[in-house]
């Protein structure tokens, strides 16, 4: 008995995003029943995670806090493979714009009592350039001498780890502490609960400002990519990069340019992190944000609105994850969502047959 | 601190990179590019100590080690090369099922201590020749000396014999094999497991050997994606990649020792532990490998040599020109 | 001639297969005597190559049987077809380009049990190709040799696994006339040698001048059962193959070329292997005219076209289009001094295959107006163009937003002239445009092609098709090994001569009676 696929040609319009949805259960499914192997409750665990991340306001606002780095490294990611460039490397992207926007506030660059309207700014740019810088390596290495940029990229994010542990245990350590001063109201992005005052009930809300940046690149990057002679020349390269010469696009450029947009949108969302959410530098700041985005980017099959919803589910994954024993199951589950997705690409792309063979391989 | 001790132990950590690498090696060569390295020595890692800690046996862990990185390998096969999943995408994938599934069966078990471990053995007579005497056959464990045998073994078999024109065969051209009655899947599923038997031996390399003990995600801490890095700088071949291994480990040994001594040249050692310098110690390897990556690419281009043709894409019959 | 023996060596009956949406054999039936060169004649998507795949093993029919010696068999795989004595070489040839030609003859087969031994495999294969007369070093990398020389691989193949039924596939569609009479040499020497032989083509001449005996196919089913080939005309031949006559190129306008639109000076380049490809290369094309180049597969044809299209550098001379370099330049430059390009490989770099087809039709529009308005793309111009293209040039599909891998093989070239003629080009690259396409898409190409002449296009017309480019070329240049060779106006151009050029050879030598390049030691020819 041989395994046998065919091209599927006529596939209606709703096959795909059902297919991904059908991949999106199935892979819970599994990873249910690989709870229950290790002695887990799977219902007690999912329950959990819907509670603990959409039972109240308070919850939903955690969550989406959590969203909101995946929604912009994830946006980063979509936007690096849809010319299949692998950008593996928005970890180290994301912690190099975390660096950057510190850098304003702790070096510091602006003198402290800088008035927010300045500082905040000033870390955005700061944040993406320093990712943007951390995606042009990688990229002109590509570029210019046709090197995987699987590999730097991976490599990367270590250097950018011992680069943050550096500065957080060392110059900008606070008393011996992995991690930095706070830093000063006006380098905090703005959140809910600071307008309780007028609003009472959105006290304790913490949602920020970097989510409404997240959303915005979304709606910015759609309409560049369905709408832009930019975007149709990255669509052609990413499904064919010979036709894309043929038809005289410069892809080295194009590959330079788009590792440095996606490489400063990561660090947008590391700025986002330190600003919105933590305060702060410290030494665990990312929980794998830049790895999650890969998963989110390629559930989302690239597309940016798709990528905020997929990141919404995963910040509760995140979320609630925390408290799931084993501890190793997030990260597991991430794995097997990722092989339900490309198992489902196999789906949408071909029909499968169990067929006697044609001629054995 | 001197050049000896140096090189003895590079050789020693340089074997877990070396059996990673020549097991990418063989599944490459093959067409297959399997980026799940660093999740099937961690799989390998986590299985060898759990065994040989509840059995009492290092070898049992050794064996299951390679057993379990070759199993996971095959969700990798299976994926790539019946269902012709993207080989990137697939890797990355396993990488993130490896590293899970790790982290939960190495729940409880950092705490274990005085697991069994491999013996270490010394050659008699030939340890005391000047230089590779004490480097190479000194107090190394016994899976160093296993890394010594694979080498010559690995490059004889790919270049030298007939399964191994076979491999290479698959590896180009694809459909030129299947027109001449090779098993195309067949060889690929063989030697994507070959690699996952090695990633696991790899792991348990680490744990059993030259670094005992399971300290979660940082027991490989990236070695996997090192030595994907180093399958290009040795442009697929066996002799280079051990080469390749020895340097890494050398590198990797020299960052603890450095952070050992007191004064460097005179000066006051920057990177002694608890300084923050030593953070840019940490980063040297990873910095050398894009350099060497850098290297192994260029040659290639230069040589006209390289990749094999056909890796990373998936291989349908009758799939030919227009 | 061979005496027909009782038992065929090689008989199907009834054969039946069917892919999706077609049946490929409709119950055919084919016969194959000892000795015999037997063609198996019919135009692209007729059906022969999957009945000889059949043959080969590489497929199972649906239904019906196969007898060897007159005895059942059934392959299930190519291996059980040679281990039976029974060998295909393919038209697109399965060798691997980074090994040894004893590499790739070896490959596949149980000795040497274990260890390799280059040098006396080397040894042996060389004196069997000696044996048969076929000119290869044992020793040379597949991607170095020429066509043809890997042409002689794959029947060394053959012949060292002891075949005694070859079944050749096109195999002179990479050819030049010298190179096939020496192939025609070598099978008349296997035949003599008691193998049989199966000869795949469409070419009527060339079945003519080889076959013993023909069958011909059309849309899957057996027109003409192994006739013998003194039986019949080219004429019956080509209304067997596609059921009317043959219809000729549609009439030419008189030749008007105006001024020297696309002139080429001392060109060189090197091809993808760093080798150089093109010496010194010097042509000019007219407004309003057709060159045509005339030569085998791999003699910088298609480095000059790229180069010409800015797809690949050029290491001296210049490109200019009315007077304008564009050669080492950006690609977007030749675009926009309006050069057409329509490309060899139309599903690799001539299309985006999951584009869809507006996505497709707007690739060399996409910067302007009224397609584009600064950054923006205008979606409704953009479709409507593309609406309008689909619409003139009869591409089918159900939709401009159908993906354009969907397409056929003649609709996806619809898709590359429609969007390439829409610009306006002064100068087309036409790169082997009728390669693998039926009759009707190759008919309509042909008049797209005289259209764009008369419209005062300067057309550079690449293919392998002699005869195609005697029907629409003005002129004719030769090209061999990177340089041209010869250049003649259609009407001067003789068959010979041009043979003669692409192989090497001079004119001097045409004109002298008899005279011929020189030929290798081959064995006793078996006559006719």
């Amino acid at each position: 008995m041989n395994l046998h696929l065919e091209p599927r040609t006529d596939a209606p319009r709703w096959f795909s995003p059902v297919m991904t949805l059908a991949a999106l259960a199935f892979a819970f499914v599994i990873s249910g029943f690989i709870i229950w192997l290790v002695g887990g409750d799977p219902i007690k665990s999912f329950t959990h995670i819907l509670v603990s991340a959409f039972g109240s306001v308070g919850v939903v606002s955690d969550t989406l806090v959590k969203a909101t780095p995946l929604i912009l490294t994830g946006l980063a990611c979509a936007l690096a493979f849809r010319m299949h460039l692998w950008n593996i490397g928005a970890e180290g992207q994301f912690l190099l714009g975390a660096w950057g926007a510190s850098a304003i506030v702790l070096a510091p660059i602006l003198p402290a009592g800088t008035p927010g309207i300045v500082v905040i700014p000033a870390m955005m740019l700061a944040g993406a350039a320093a990712g943007g810088l951390w995606g042009f390596i990688p990229g002109i290495l590509r570029a210019r001498l046709g090197v995987s940029e699987i590999i730097t990229t991976l490599m990367l994010n270590y250097v950018a780890l011992f680069w943050v542990q550096f500065w957080v245990f060392g110059p900008w350590s606070k008393g011996g502490f992995p991690e930095t001063e706070a830093f000063p109201p006006e380098a905090w992005l703005p959140r809910l609960t600071d307008l309780a005052a007028s609003f009472p009930g959105l006290a304790g809300l913490t949602v920020h400002l970097g989510l409404i940046f997240g959303i915005g690149v979304a709606t910015v990057m759609w309409v560049a990519l369905e709408r832009t002679r930019w975007g149709y020349e990255i669509r052609l390269i990413g499904d064919s990069p010979k036709a894309a010469r043929y038809a005289g696009i410069d892809i080295n450029r194009k590959i330079v340019v788009v590792f440095v947009i996606s490489g400063a949108l990561a660090g947008l969302g590391g700025m986002s992190e330190v600003a919105g959410v933590v305060h702060g530098l410290q030494d665990r700041i990312s929980p794998g944000y830049g790895f999650t985005a890969i998963i989110i980017a390629y559930l989302a099959r690239f597309g940016p609105f798709r990528v905020v919803i997929a990141s919404i589910l995963f910040g509760a994954l995140i979320l609630a994850g925390r408290e799931i024993q084993p501890s190793g199951v997030p990260a597991m589950i991430q794995g097997i969502i990722l092989f339900s997705i490309i198992g489902s690409d196999v789906l949408i792309r071909y029909r499968v047959r169990f067929d006697r063979p044609v001629a054995t391989a | 601190m001197d050049l000896t001790t140096i090189l003895a132990a590079g050789v020693a950590s340089g074997t877990i990179l070396l059996f990673a690498a020549i097991g990418e090696i063989f599944a490459e060569r093959s067409g297959v590019l399997n980026l799940g390295v660093e999740g099937m020595m961690l799989i390998g890692a986590v299985a060898g100590f759990s065994i040989a800690m509840s059995t009492g046996n290092p070898w049992l862990g050794v064996v299951a080690a390679m057993l379990a990185g070759g199993l996971l390998s095959m969700v990798h096969g299976v994926m790539t090369i019946h269902l012709r999943a993207d080989q990137v995408v697939s890797g990355l994938a396993l990488t993130f099922l490896g590293t899970g599934l790790a982290r939960v069966l190495g729940e409880g078990l950092a705490s274990a201590k005085d697991v069994a471990q491999l013996p270490h053995v010394t050659v008699p007579v030939l340890s005391d020749i000047p230089l590779v005497g004490p480097v190479l056959l000194t107090d190394q464990s016994v899976l160093v000396y296993v890394g010594y045998v694979l080498v010559p073994v690995a490059w004889l078999w790919i270049g030298r014999t007939r399964p191994g024109l076979h491999l290479r065969a698959v590896g180009e051209a694809p459909a030129a094999a299947d027109a001449q009655g090779i098993g195309v899947y067949r060889t690929r599923y063989a030697y994507v497991f070959v690699g996952g038997l090695l990633a696991g031996l790899a792991g348990a390399t680490i744990t059993l050997a030259i670094y005992p003990g399971w300290f979660g995600d940082q027991t490989v801490n990236g070695r996997g994606w090192i030595a994907v890095g180093l399958v290009i700088f040795a442009q697929w071949s066996p002799l280079r990649a051990a080469f390749g291994a020895v340097l890494f480990g050398a590198i990797f040994q020299s960052i603890i020792d450095i952070q050992g001594v007191t004064t460097i040249f005179g000066f006051e050692n920057p990177f002694q532990p608890g300084r923050s310098a030593t953070f840019f110690l940490e980063m040297l390897p990873y910095l050398m490998v894009i350099v060497v990556v850098v290297i192994g690419s260029r040659e290639a281009v230069r040589k006209r040599i390289g990749a094999p043709a056909a890796l990373g894409r998936p291989y349908v019959r009758g799939e030919r020109g227009s | 001639m061979t005496p027909a023996t009782p038992v065929p060596a090689l008989e199907a009956r009834g054969i039946v297969k069917a892919f999706p949406g077609i049946i490929a054999n409709d119950h055919v039936d084919f016969d194959l005597r000892t000795g015999e060169i037997h063609a198996l004649l019919g135009e692209n998507g007729a059906g022969k190559s999957t009945l000889m795949n059949i043959l080969a093993g590489l497929y199972r029919p649906d239904a019906g049987e196969l007898l060897l010696d007159g005895r059942p068999i059934a392959f299930h795989s190519p291996r059980d077809a040679i281990a039976a004595g029974l060998g295909m070489v393919h038209q697109h040839f399965t060798l691997v380009p980074s090994q040894t030609v004893t590499e790739n003859v070896l490959l596949g087969l149980s000795t040497p049990r274990f260890w390799l031994r280059p040098a006396r495999s080397e040894a042996e294969i060389g004196a069997l190709a000696a044996k048969f007369g076929l000119r290869i070093d044992p020793g040379a990398k597949i991607w170095q040799l020429s066509v043809g020389e890997q042409q002689r691989v794959e029947i060394l193949k053959l012949l060292y696994r002891e075949a005694r039924i070859l079944i050749m596939d096109e195999p002179t569609a990479v050819l030049a006339p010298q190179e096939i009479d020496e192939l025609f040499r070598t099978l008349r020497s296997m035949t003599a040698d008691g193998r049989s032989i199966v000869f795949i083509s469409h070419k009527l001449g060339e079945v003519m001048a080889i076959a013993d005996r023909i069958t011909v196919m059309r849309r899957g089913v057996v027109t003409a059962a192994g006739i013998a080939a003194t039986d019949t005309s080219r004429a019956d031949l080509a209304v067997r193959m596609v059921g009317r006559q043959i219809v000729d190129v549609p009439d030419r306008a008189p030749f008007q070329p105006g001024p020297v639109v696309l002139a080429v000076r001392d060109v060189s380049a090197d091809n993808d292997r760093g080798l150089p490809a093109l010496h010194g290369v010097s042509m000019d094309v007219r407004a309003g005219e057709i060159v045509g180049i005339a030569a085998v597969a791999g003699n910088g044809q298609n480095e000059l076209a790229e180069v010409i299209t800015a797809l690949r550098p050029s290491q001296s001379g210049s490109v200019t289009i009315g007077g304008t370099e564009v050669a080492n330049r950006p690609v977007g430059v030749a675009i926009r001094e309006g050069v057409a390009h329509v490309p060899e490989d139309r599903t690799g770099v001539g299309t985006s295959p999951n584009l869809s087809l507006a996505d497709n039709l707007i690739m060399k529009r996409y910067h302007d107006a009224p397609i584009a308005h600064g950054w923006f793309v205008d979606d409704a111009a953009a479709r409507g163009k593309a609406q309008d293209l689909k619409d003139e040039y009869a591409i089918a599909a159900p939709s401009i937003d159908t993906e354009a891998r969907l397409l056929s093989g003649g609709n996806i070239q619809r898709l590359i002239f429609a969007r390439e003629i829409d610009t306006g080009p002064r100068v087309m690259v036409a790169v082997h445009p009728t390669r693998g396409l039926d009759v009707g898409a190759i008919e309509s190409v042909h008049r797209v092609l005289l259209e764009r002449r008369q419209a005062g296009t300067a057309i550079l017309l690449i293919s392998e098709d002699l005869d195609e480019i005697l029907a629409l070329a003005d002129r004719v240049d030769v090209m061999y090994e990177g340089r041209i060779v010869g250049s003649f106006p259609v009407a001067e151009a003789k068959i010979g001569t041009i043979g003669l050029l692409m192989t090497g050879g001079s004119v001097a030598d045409a004109e002298t009676e008899g005279g011929s390049p020189p030929q290798p030691p081959a064995p006793a020819a078996a006559t006719r």
